[in-house]
């Protein structure tokens, strides 16, 4: 089947997402973010492979810690960030997204990172611009809709790397709302792409997709289990605002089940490394302890985030 | 990589190529006396990163190694995309007001060197940038000279000089130009 995110060179486009992405790309891509993270440690925290290039972050639906680290990544490439908050401008007049985008091209764009509520969005954008022969302009999806969040996925593998160095022998265990998630989509492609030995996912019946286990993923319902002899734990945010009707009996409730706490912690293996895509709910889907401890590698997360968007932006910006 | 035969190629080299070990000597004699002792030296990688190890481990002094990668200042980016194995650049000491010496293997149309300069300054002001190359084959396209220059080399335009480490020992080779952006 042929894949849009890639030329007919079999290069990266755009990125869309990281299902049937080949590894020998995802791997360029976590090998490139390594000398971008010691950009940030300077005094200067820029380089000069953007200059003259505009990027749209086009969010039609809203996250600024998202946006930020986009805007960061964008601006440390020295290119022009233009930040549209689209649910509240012209769509509001009634433009359609494809009228949007041709007026931002029309504009001289030359990236568009986009997040929408709708999964598949990006694509589409994507697909119009190859229509209207616009093969310079790229496509980097933000998170749509319960599809996909790649850049989400590939600063994780990242985080994954940095501290297990390789995926191989790891058993990496994701926990709570995967039915909303396109970060815990993203991620079990990218797992499964690169090679780890076990991909788990726990959670209640009610918030792990049905199909899950074709992904390639073991289910668990319960911690203990779940969590034996885990190198690494991904926790996810529980996304109330996702929910239609009664899949939870409460906050409360999960937390006393799936909520990661030292106690539950301990079943992992001695060296794992806690994960959480951010904003998290302390005391929801995991206790403030875990969250703030020596296991915890979230806010290493955040910094990777910026150095693999400056990975995937100079990798298709160039010529 | 090569597939031209070796014979087809070294035809191409009028005067031939020099030894890379004596190239050094020579280099080492040229710097010796000439450097500032308390200089840092900066390799580009790779080839200029081997050398400033070499240069560093018989110059006197003691001098400071650091390594630079200019893949991120490259002027053939919007043409060429970015290379696809990029090192990590490290100055493992202050740049602001300190005497520099650039080091690369092979100095050709000056553009790395112009990125290295770039990217040196985003890193502080330094007081003076010498350059040192193990072999000059002239061909340039910027203003540019070295300071320090192990030897001399003419090339035909369509094969790049390559550096080679063996066992810690040097060795020059010439090759097809690659897609790769050129040094």
């Amino acid at each position: 089947m042929h894949n849009p995110q890639l030329n007919a060179g079999g290069e990266l486009q755009h990125l869309l997402t990281l299902e049937g992405m080949p590894a020998a790309i995802v791997e360029r891509i976590l090998d490139t973010a390594v000398p971008f993270v010691s950009i940030a440690e300077r005094d200067v925290k820029k380089v000069p492979l953007l200059r003259g290039k505009t990027v749209f972050n086009l969010f039609f639906e809203n996250s600024t810690r998202t946006r930020t680290t986009f805007e960061i990544a964008a601006k440390r490439l020295s290119a022009d960030v233009i930040n549209l908050n689209v649910g509240v401008s012209s769509t509001s007049k009634g433009e359609t997204l494809l009228d949007t985008i041709d007026n931002l091209v029309a504009m001289n764009a030359d990236m568009f990172v986009v997040r929408h509520a709708q999964s598949g969005a990006p694509h589409l954008i994507a697909q119009h611009l190859s229509a209207r022969q616009r093969e310079h302009v790229h496509v980097i999806n933000a998170g749509d809709g319960r599809h996909a969040h790649p850049t989400q996925g590939l600063l994780d593998l990242f985080t994954i790397r940095h501290y297990k160095r390789e995926f191989r022998n790891l058993t990496v265990a994701i926990v709570g709302d995967v039915l909303h998630s396109r970060v815990a989509r993203s991620l079990i492609h990218g797992l499964t792409t690169m090679g780890a030995a076990e991909v788990r996912a726990i959670g209640p019946q009610t918030l792990l997709p049905t199909a899950v286990e074709k992904m390639g993923v073991r289910v668990y319902h319960d911690m203990k289990s779940g969590l034996a002899g885990c190198d690494v734990i991904v926790m996810l945010r529980l996304q109330t605002e996702r929910m239609k009707g009664s899949l939870l009996p409460s906050a409360g409730e999960f937390f006393k089940h799936y909520g990661l706490t030292a106690d539950k912690l301990a079943s992992a293996r001695p060296d794992a490394i806690v994960m959480h895509p951010g904003p998290m709910n302390r005391g929801v889907e995991i206790d403030s302890a875990v969250a703030d401890g020596k296991h915890s590698v979230i806010l290493p997360q955040v910094t990777f985030g910026i150095a693999v968007r400056m990975a995937v932006m100079s990798i298709l910006g160039g010529g | 990589m090569t597939n031209a035969k070796p014979t087809d190629v070294r035809a191409k080299v009028p005067e031939g190529l020099p030894d890379a070990e004596r190239a050094l000597a020579a280099l080492v004699e040229k710097m010796r006396g000439a450097v500032a002792l308390d200089a840092k030296l900066i390799g580009i990688y790779s080839g200029g990163a081997w050398l400033a190890e070499r240069l560093a481990a018989i110059l006197p002094g003691n001098l400071p190694v650091g390594f630079i990668d200019v893949s991120f200042y490259r002027d053939d980016y919007g043409q060429k995309g970015l290379r696809t194995k990029v090192e990590t650049t490290t100055l493992p000491f202050e740049v602001e007001g300190s005497r520099i010496v650039l080091v690369d293997d092979v100095l050709y149309t000056g553009r790395s060197v112009r990125a290295a300069i770039n990217e040196i300054f985003d890193y502080g002001r330094p007081e003076k940038i010498e350059l040192a190359v193990l072999v000059d084959r002239g061909g340039r396209e910027l203003p540019i000279e070295a300071t320090y220059v192990g030897a001399r080399v003419s090339v035909a335009r369509e094969l790049s000089v390559v550096l080679n480490r063996e066992a810690d020992r040097f060795q020059l080779s010439v090759e097809p130009v690659t897609s790769e952006p050129r040094a």
